[in-house]
């Protein structure tokens, strides 16, 4: 056996991909291949490690030194400082922008402080392309264990106990979902994955999947024996071709070792997985959509009842999890439920995974504990506003989430905290917004997104959200009137009281939010004809067409006085 | 019995079958709830479930948001409010946002007073358009000749998907687009033209406004009826005498053939003929040929060719087996060739003067009269055809008050007809024809009990075994396409086990025919036609088309042999197979 002194854990996510992580691996190997240390050390391209912010990462075990900003052209420094001589290289070494102090250690820099790894808890860590290395780090010992020693009721118990929820924005109990699905009996059953994730700048699903595919093919075929499923489908988005690559190499490697196919175990459970792909429409990840796009037909959501458990794809019983979701039963299996639970909030257990992004210093992946506050994440991990701005709200929930204000940062955040302040935990989507965002043009983008978005299948959400982006278009011209503002509310109560599916029953959110936080905002473009933030364009010209008629008006009228 | 529950609509507990949506458990309790997009075909056993309207929107107690009644299923105890100002605001909230993108122009609509989203603004009391923005414009596609489709007018309630898709399983309307631009319209929103739509009518019968309308050949009408240079012939179908008196406020089932005769010559027509005598004349022709084909070992089973939405659908969808059809002409188009050869040689009229104009309860009958290959000496064997409901328009236009007209008769000599030729008009009644007379030649008799009654009925697929001489004669009957498709299947895989199959594109026939008065589904509509023409059947004193003495005539002195040459010439056509869009 090889026996490797140092691991070099180069993250190989899509974000540090494309900053040239793939170069830095063959950099870094020929330079070891040079000095002769191919045979001490290992190089392997892990899943993201989140701090996306300040890729390419890369980080030595076991001396625990975690380098950022990583070029190709630093391998060979690197290699001769610290391979050989034991050095760090002090330059590549993160600094904490406040202290100013060169931090060496992962679990001291700020970013990672307060998170709580359970989904990510093997991104950064294994190369997601080698099952061996996944099994190492206990992988496929929980589907082992439901197999052999748990019976599905046991199983289906254990997620119930754990009480965990959907982490695809609905909350909804993932146990109690595999049992629905469970006692519909069929003489065929479906386990689909939801990877069509699809609000804006979130990756959350994207990097579990390329930073440790087997997790979620484990749990999926965990589910498969709970429910009674033989067959599970990844629906997943086309444009993920990473993802795609790893789960096609670790269903391959899977099958390869009998972790996939007939006879699992040496039981009598037979299950494997196939990929789906979708074409990218935000409507395919509400379930019933996302069944009917499976099946070939147009992404559009069906009305419920019957729910998948019943009826789903194919007609069958179908329990439709998302990815983050499925990360989590391996653990929850192995550690027990008590564990589990005694992570996040009475009523949201365990953690969330968060794709920070707007206008925070560390923009990345971050897994934090439910009952966090939104501060800590925003201030603490997040490391504040860039250019030490003034935060002016928070957006969670994706497109169909609501905007936070400063006021609200405190609360501890779950699924029901957040529906109460008017947003959502949705699928982990978190924007940070400073004194420079408009936040009427802010709401416009949402409903533009929407609206593009809806299916087209149900009247509120096909005629309705494009009334509201009109409406708000109109505001940010300069034409719009204080009634439009009751209009917006009016319209967008009844969008939400009146749509088929999640999408339009949420689309409103970013109108309603806002105008029930910055409606301050909302009448100075009104009554004002003013954009505070100076986002609006038209609004600006409106500003200046009013300016030039004035100057006519006033000339007209000395032109008048002169002839008088 | 079926497991009872108790729900409480509007304070009021009644007591319903389990399966009940809140829709069917309000209409036990009385209470009305207005429905667009919903659409129940209860005898075909489909249900339009899109629940993508919204206008049925009804609080639920514990339920955070309103719930579509049409799609919304009970359960017990359930407690359900339809007349809270929350629920009768998102009623009339879906109509207006509705009418936001939807041409106001109803006064000269196709549909107006017919139009489901009219009738509804007007009963959810919409008195403004609160949301008015954007609307989205499509051109109106005509290129059929057949049906219209005008996309704008389209309020996404995805009916004639369902008629499209499951009842007939054509498979042309889906939705396109996404957004606010979604609409309902074949791959690639193709010319209808280009696509393998059989022109049913069975999407433009189901539709709740005018984006889905017959073309409209009435001015044509008008204007060849006021060229004095034309000899205008007309002929109607055995449908039409039986559903033309529901657009002038009789009873679904009102026999109305001698005002039918009368209004027609009221309008001017030179002649008024039956296409009940081309239909004897069909089964005169398709007789023999059924007969040829089982002493000669021929093709078999043999299907009838009457309908030519039928016949374009196995053109487009079973091309592999386009030499099964019966080779026999459409009884309209028969008695069309008959009327510019042997009429018009009888009379001395130069068959170039003539138009003929079809009053049919069918779209596609618009579309077959351009087929090429039906063409006699490179003029079409019929001009114009118009629906049933493009000549009550024309009836009303004339300002013929119909219920005051008397009962006349068709002209001489091609408007004689048989009960035989009758029972066209519906589900059973070619075969039921044709059968009549195929005994009549098989075993040489004169059959006095004519009424083959297990042959009748409104289900899709039916069939029945006729013993003629000691001969089983195994008959499949169809009607609606997807039931076609089944037999057709069958056929297909060689395990078909009929001797001649009878096939109707539309749901009971030409009686319930995309042309005619809209029902909407209500299929006691459909029922009572079917009574009413076997009620016509039953009043003839000859019911056999063989017994029709001016067909016979014309065969005599004209026609020479039945399924001879020039009957094969004149009476009989062939069909090619067709791409499927």
């Amino acid at each position: 056996m090889k026996n490797t002194r140092l691991h070099m854990l180069v993250c190989g996510g899509t974000g540090c991909e494309s900053q040239g992580s793939d170069k830095l691996v063959n950099a870094l190997n020929l330079v070891l291949d040079k000095y002769g240390y191919k045979e001490e050390v290992t190089v392997v391209k892990t899943g993201c490690f989140g701090f996306c912010e300040k890729g390419p990462i890369v980080k030595v075990q076991p001396d625990d030194i975690f380098y950022v900003e990583v070029k190709p052209k630093d391998a060979k420094r690197i290699v001769e400082e610290h391979v050989i001589k034991g050095r760090k290289v002090e330059d590549l070494l993160y600094v904490e922008p406040n202290e100013e102090e060169k931090l060496e250690k992962q679990h001291d820099m700020p970013f990672y402080k307060k998170q709580h790894r359970i989904a990510l808890r093997n991104c950064g860590l294994i190369n997601p392309e080698d099952i061996e290395e996944y099994i190492a780090v206990d992988g496929y010992l929980a589907l082992g264990t439901c197999l052999t020693e748990k019976t599905p009721e046991e199983v289906i118990e254990l997620v119930k106990q754990s009480g965990l929820r959907g982490r695809g924005g609905g909350g909804f109990p993932t146990g109690f979902k595999w049992e629905l699905t469970y006692r519909n009996k069929n003489d065929l059953k479906f386990i689909i994955c939801n990877a069509d994730e699809g609000d804006p700048g979130a990756f959350m699903d994207r990097s579990i999947l390329e930073g440790d595919p087997h997790s979620v093919l484990e749990a999926m075929a965990i589910a498969g024996y709970a429910i009674g499923a033989e067959k599970g489908y990844i629906y997943i988005r086309a444009e993920y071709p990473l993802a795609i690559h790893r789960l096609n190499v670790a269903i391959d490697q899977a099958r390869e070792l009998g972790l996939l196919g007939t006879n699992l175990f040496g039981t009598d459970f037979n299950f494997d997985v196939e990929l789906k792909y979708g074409a990218g429409a935000f409507v395919c990840g509400e379930e019933t959509a996302l069944i009917n796009s499976v099946e070939g037909g147009r992404g559009e959501p069906n009305a419920k009842p019957p729910f998948p458990a019943e009826s789903g794809l194919w007609n069958k019983p179908t329990c439709v999890n998302n990815v983050e979701t499925f990360a989590n039963v391996p653990p929850i299996i192995l550690q027990g439920p008590e564990w589990f639970g005694s992570v996040g909030t009475e009523k949201s257990k365990g953690t969330k995974v968060f794709a920070l992004a707007g206008k925070v210093n560390n923009v990345g992946l971050v897994e934090v504990p439910m009952g966090i506050s939104l501060r800590d994440i925003i201030f603490e991990i997040g490391g504040g506003i860039r250019g030490g701005k003034k935060l002016k709200a928070v957006q969670t929930g994706g497109p169909s989430g609501g905007c936070i204000p400063e006021k609200d940062l405190d609360i501890p955040i779950d699924y029901d905290s957040l529906k109460s302040i008017g947003s959502m935990m949705g699928s982990g989507g978190m924007i940070v917004m400073d004194e420079d965002d408009c936040m009427v043009n802010i709401s416009k983008f949402y409903l533009e997104f929407t609206e593009e978005e809806s299916c087209g299948k149900c009247t509120p959400c096909r005629v309705g959200n494009k009334r509201l982006h009109e409406i708000l278009t109109k505001i940010t011209n300069g034409d719009g009137t204080l009634e439009d503002l009751d209009r917006l509310v009016s319209l967008g109560e009844y969008i939400k009281d009146n749509s088929l599916c999640g999408l339009g029953q949420t689309s409103p959110n970013p109108v309603l939010s806002t105008l029930k936080y910055f409606r301050d905002e909302y009448i100075e473009h009104v009554v004002h004809k003013n954009c505070p933030a100076g986002v609006c364009k038209g609004i600006k010209r409106k500003q200046k067409e009013m300016k030039q008629q004035e100057l006519k008006e006033q000339k007209q009228k000395e032109k008048e006085i002169q002839l008088h | 019995m079926k497991e009872q529950v108790k729900v409480t609509i509007n304070g009021k507990e009644v007591t319903v079958p389990r399966e009940y949506t809140i829709l069917n458990a309000a209409v036990e309790a009385g209470v009305r709830i207005p429905t667009l997009c919903h659409l129940d075909l209860h005898d075909l056993k489909m249900v339009n479930r899109t629940a993508s309207c919204r206008v049925c929107m009804v609080e639920v107690e514990g339920r955070p948001n309103l719930a579509p009644a049409c799609a919304t299923p009970i359960n017990d105890g359930m407690v359900i409010r339809t007349d809270t100002l929350r629920a009768i605001k998102g009623r009339r909230m879906a109509v207006e946002l509705l009418l936001s993108n939807h041409p106001t122009d109803c006064l000269i609509c196709p549909k107006n007073l017919q139009c489901e989203l009219q009738a509804l603004a007007h009963e959810l009391n919409v008195r403004e358009i609160n949301f008015s923005g954007a609307m989205n414009e499509f051109h109106i596609d005509s290129s059929s000749q057949a049906l219209v489709k005008y996309q704008s007018k389209c309020i996404l309630c995805r009916r004639c998907e369902t008629a499209c898709n499951e009842v007939q399983t054509c498979g042309i309307l889906s939705a396109l687009n996404r957004g606010f631009e979604t609409v309902v319209g074949p791959a690639f929103n193709l010319p209808m033209v280009d696509t393998s739509c059989t022109y049913c009518g069975q999407c433009v019968a189901v539709c709740p406004t005018a984006a889905l309308t017959e073309v409209n050949h009435v001015p044509k009408v008008w204007e060849t009826l006021n060229n004095p240079k034309k000899y205008v012939v007309v002929q109607t179908a055995p449908a039409i005498r039986v559903a033309l008196g529901e657009l002038f406020g009789m009873e679904a089932g009102t026999i109305v053939t001698g005002k039918l005769a009368a209004a027609l010559r009221r309008l001017g027509f030179d002649q008024v003929f039956d296409t009940d005598y081309g239909a004897d004349v069909t089964i005169i022709e398709e007789a023999k040929e059924l007969m040829n084909r089982l002493e000669n070992n021929g093709r078999l089973p043999m299907l009838t060719s009457c309908c030519p939405a039928w016949v374009s659908f196995i053109e487009h969808q079973f091309p592999d087996l386009v030499d099964v059809p019966s080779t026999c002409k459409s009884p309209h188009i028969m008695l069309g060739t008959l009327t510019k050869t042997y009429f018009a040689e009888k009379n001395n009229i130069d068959p170039a003067d003539i138009v003929m104009v079809s009053i049919m309860p069918c779209i596609a009958k618009k579309a077959e009269a351009a087929r090429t290959e039906l063409a006699i000496d490179d003029h079409d064997n019929v001009d114009i055809v118009i629906t049933t409901r493009e000549f009550g328009a024309m009836l009303k236009e004339a300002g013929i008050d119909f219920d005051k007209l008397p009962d006349e008769d068709f002209d001489n000599p091609l408007g004689e007809s048989t009960g035989a030729s009758i029972i066209f008009g519906t589900t059973g009644g070619v075969i039921e024809a044709a059968v009549r007379t195929v005994h009549d030649w098989m075993t040489g008799e004169d059959l006095e009990d004519v009424e083959f009654t297990a042959l009748r009925g409104i289900e899709g697929l039916r069939e029945a075994t006729v013993d003629i001489n000691g001969q089983e004669i195994r008959i499949g009957i169809a009607n609606g396409l997807g039931n076609a498709r089944q037999l057709l299947e069958e056929v297909r895989s060689g395990e078909s086990k009929y001797h001649a199959i009878e096939i109707m594109a539309c749901p009971g026939g030409c009686i319930g025919g995309g042309g005619q008065p809209y029902h909407y589904g209500n299929d006691e509509v459909v029922k009572k036609r079917q009574q009413a023409i076997y009620e016509e059947d039953r009043r003839k004193t000859v019911r056999k088309s063989h017994h029709n003495k001016e067909v016979m005539k014309m065969y005599e002195d004209y026609m020479g042999e039945p399924y001879g040459e020039k009957a094969h010439h004149l009476l009989h056509t062939s069909y090619s197979p067709k791409e499927r869009i």
